[in-house]
């Protein structure tokens, strides 16, 4: 076998860290990414990474960590590789230390460490409110030094279209379009480590970033990689509502110190400000005392929801709570929370360090994704492997603050010695395949294009997609119940059937984003029968899938990985056991004390 | 519908990057909290002038829409901005929408800014860690010290700052306030200081810190307010320690 190569396809934090990690074995790196990699959604993350440091004499430890995260997650988690991410997690901080991350700092000069949902202990290390950023720029940084001396090529302004599997199923490269040119084309690779992130577009509006379409996710389903966990998505309590985005506000907003309330009256007319403590409902600090604002996420944005729908006490009347943060000094505001606050004042011209912020739940995360094994990020299909958002390893049903940047440098950083190891003992390569294995896949989705743009159907992309976001946010987030979810699953069927007359408004050769934008959406309605699917066969409430129907989660028949195959252009839904092997279920309740 | 309100949207369309330009413009129904990404969803949804000529919807660079990501920014009203973080309301109509002109356009508001990134290689703008490997802590660090330097490091490599400047323009290769930026973060950094004679190096080449010709109006255009001059005096001021030392060393 001549040299292996390895592709990597994404470019947030698991993308960049693969990348480095296949990087420094000496195996050459092709790293494709819709947006310059600097640009990727990673950006967006706020609060902070987790890691049990304990650095404010608390007594925490990595095994605290991995049963607040395996606690969080309702159990649903295997536990194998999330316990070793929670011991890696300090290891993981040193390294993003020693690559120049601008972490806050104690006056000692060592990392400060800020709470977080779901747990007692300070074990958030952050930059600001800008984490995500941070981190991202400093695998960035490494990733531009290997492709400076040679080790890394990037292909930016390339979008993932399909696997190319050969006939003994085995992963030998990918099919990408050049967003510029539109061509297609394939690209050999011994091994692909997919970390494709998030599908916050599936629900028309969210916290996530344009390019979160889940596309690469259903491609790689249909293509025979299974899917785990679809049903598990998180809704994120405190977000800004908009028309084109959910603006996130950090859980670091209450990790600092903020409260989050409604006034009593709920036709009060006062300004926020005015309203005296008395009068004031803080939900939160009510119902679970112990937690009290910092309550996992699921918890928070249920309680949200009950306050607004059924108790009716939604500011004004609207569906919007108080997330307040005036009683803080501004000078610890500007320090710690700067970057959060800037976007409320931005895009609303309120300060929130005068004026109560007022927030509403919003799709955030997908704990659910590409189904790996236990071990290495490995996927169903040998040579392809996945890592960060885009897998369901880590999370199991509700996600921890601060826990998604560390399972994405984590999972990134063993995809890639994994996929190094795998391609060293391949024994025949990517080279040594028929080149008929790749003319067939880039005949495939050439063929795909030149019907998209010959097609002249009557229906508009974008609208069909504005109401899939509609169809999934109404049935598929907070509340589930299984007569709506089965109004979904028909729904999305029908605007599969649309979709197969949609017309482009953009039919030329150059930069089409419409023709683009109708390739992702068709793989968008097919995950999105994933996740309606998931949920309506889950009679069970467990993190943040929710029945009213069945409150109380199941284990005796419901403690079960959720595993989707696309089967004559269909879910075929199978269950595995899921790894309990270190911490044995218990009742999972907040507003007790564990 | 006559008392509907509308938002005048005026957009400089280019096919490709050697294409002719015009202009195109859109009436679109005003709703609340309306930015300039929504406008341009509106019309790539209903891709019609406000002439009813059909037409194809807009080619243009967003990702995060929070003004983070650095992709959406081009020229509003003539100002360079980020399209997310521009609201309606605060834009006097019709709102001129064209792309940077300091950049190539790929199609429409869409451009290439790699120019940037081959930059922040050219300075070696990173840390250069030995490896990956666990070496236990980074260096201690004064909270004053990450007080300067983070916001440095959010700078979002829109090219705002390039798309102002004077100097920045098709005769010259001045790699702009947001490059000299980073330089500044790096070397200030305990481990990036023991490396900053390199970037210094690259600072005094062609394109580099002398070209500045002191306009100050990157500080002005940079949507996360990074003190843009001051690195600039900083980084000038290094280069020419390093340079006075080079001489009197021989």
């Amino acid at each position: 076998m001549k040299q292996p190569k390895i592709i990597v396809v994404g470019g947030g934090l698991a993308g960049l860290m693969a990348t480095i990690r296949v990087a420094e074995s000496g195996v050459p790196v092709e790293l494709f990414s819709i947006v310059p990699v600097k640009r990727s959604h990673s950006v967006c993350a706020q609060g902070g990474i987790n890691a049990a440091k304990n650095q404010k004499g608390e007594g925490d430890t990595t095994q605290k960590h991995f049963d607040d995260t395996i606690y969080g997650g309702d159990f649903l988690a295997n536990q194998p590789l999330v316990k070793r991410m929670c011991e890696a997690a300090p290891g993981i901080i040193d390294l993003l230390d020693r690559m120049g991350v601008t972490f806050n700092r104690t006056p000692e000069g060592l990392l400060d460490y800020r709470r977080f949902g779901g747990t007692l202990y300070h074990r958030t290390a952050f930059a600001g409110a800008t984490t995500g950023q941070q981190l991202l720029y400093a695998l960035d940084e490494q990733v531009r030094r290997h492709e400076s001396e040679g080790r890394v090529t990037k292909r930016e302004g390339w979008t993932f279209l399909s696997a190319v599997i050969d006939d003994a199923r085995i992963g030998r490269g990918i099919c990408a379009m050049d967003l510029r040119s539109m061509e297609v084309k394939t690209f050999p690779a011994d091994a692909v480590i997919f970390a494709t992130g998030g599908i916050g577009a599936l629900f028309g509006r969210s916290t996530n970033s344009v390019v979160c379409t889940g596309s690469a996710q259903s491609a790689l389903l249909q293509q025979g990689v299974d899917y785990a966990n679809g049903e598990f998505i998180q809704v994120h309590p405190t977000a800004i509502p908009g028309e084109d985005k959910l603006r996130l506000m950090s859980e670091s907003a209450r990790g600092e110190g903020g409260r989050v309330w409604v006034p009593q009256n709920p036709s009060d007319k006062r300004a926020p400000k005015s309203i005296p403590d008395a009068e004031r409902f803080y939900f939160l600090e009510q119902w679970y005392p112990k937690y009290g604002n910092l309550v996992p996420r699921d918890i928070a944005t249920r309680a949200i929801h009950r306050i607004v729908y059924q108790e009716k006490l939604g500011i004004a009347g609207q569906a919007a709570v108080y997330l307040d943060v005036t009683h803080i000094p501004r000078e610890t505001l500007d320090r710690k929370l700067e970057g959060i606050l800037e976007i409320y004042e931005k895009f609303l011209g309120v300060d929130p360090r005068d004026e109560p912020m007022k927030v509403f739940p919003a799709m955030h995360y997908t704990m659910g994704g590409i189904w790996v094994n236990n071990e290495d990020q490995a996927t169903n299909v040998a040579g392809i492997y996945a890592a960060g958002e885009c897998e369901y390893q880590y999370h199991g049903a509700n996600r921890l603050g601060a826990n998604s940047l560390v399972s994405c440098i984590f999972g990134g950083g063993i995809a890639g010695p994994a996929a190094v190891k795998y391609v060293k003992n391949l024994e025949k390569g990517a080279d040594a395949v028929a080149s008929s294995v790749f003319t067939r896949e880039q005949n495939r989705q050439h063929g795909k294009n030149q019907a998209l743009i010959a097609q002249d159907g009557t229906e508009n992309p974008i609208t069909i997609w504005k109401e899939l976001g509609e169809i999934m946010t109404e049935h598929v987030t907070v509340t589930r119940v299984n007569k709506n979810l089965q109004v979904a699953v028909t729904q999305i069927a029908d605007l599969r059937a649309r979709y197969g007359k949609i017309n482009l408004s953009d039919r030329t050769r150059w930069s089409n984003q419409t023709l683009n934008f109708a390739r992702e959406l068709e793989n968008m309605l097919i995950l999105a029968q994933v996740i309606a699917a998931g949920a309506l066969c889950r009679n069970e409430s467990r993190g943040a899938h929710y029945k009213p129907e069945f409150p109380d989660r199941d284990d005796a028949n419901w403690l079960k990985t959720t595993r989707a195959k696309w089967v004559n252009n269909d879910v075929q839904l199978s269950y595995e056991p899921v790894d309990i092997s270190q911490i044995p279920p218990r009742a999972r309740r907040y507003d007790a004390v564990k | 519908m006559a008392d509907t309100k509308q938002v005048i949207v005026r957009v400089k369309r280019q096919a490709g990057p050697k294409e002719p330009a015009q202009w195109e413009e859109f009436a679109l129904p005003w709703r609340q909290s309306m930015n300039v990404i929504i406008c341009l969803r509106d019309i790539a949804e209903n891709p019609v002038t406000r002439g009813g000529k059909k037409t194809t919807p807009i080619s243009y660079d967003s990702n995060c829409l929070e003004e983070v990501c650095g992709s959406c920014a081009m020229l509003i009203n003539g100002k360079a901005r980020m399209a997310c973080s521009a609201l309606v309301d605060q834009l006097e109509q019709p709102i001129r929408i064209e792309p940077m002109s300091k950049f190539p356009v790929v199609r429409d508001l869409a451009v290439d800014r790699q120019f940037m990134f081959e930059s922040l290689k050219r300075v070696k703008a990173w840390i250069p860690i030995d490896g990956s490997y666990n070496l236990g802590e980074g260096p201690r660090m004064a909270a004053e010290v990450q007080e300067k330097a983070y916001p440095l490091s959010r700078c979002i490599t829109c090219g705002n700052c390039l798309e102002v400047c004077p100097q920045v323009n098709e005769h010259s290769e001045f790699m702009g306030a947001a490059i000299f930026s980073q330089v500044r973060l790096f070397n200030m950094h305990p481990t990036g200081a023991m490396h900053a004679k390199e970037r210094l190096q690259a600072v005094m080449g062609h394109g580099g810190i002398e070209d500045c010709a002191n306009a100050q109006n990157c500080v002005k255009a940079c949507p996360k307010e990074i003190p843009l001059t001051e690195s600039l005096a900083e980084v000038n001021r290094q280069a020419w320690k390093q340079a006075l030392l080079g001489w009197l060393i021989g």
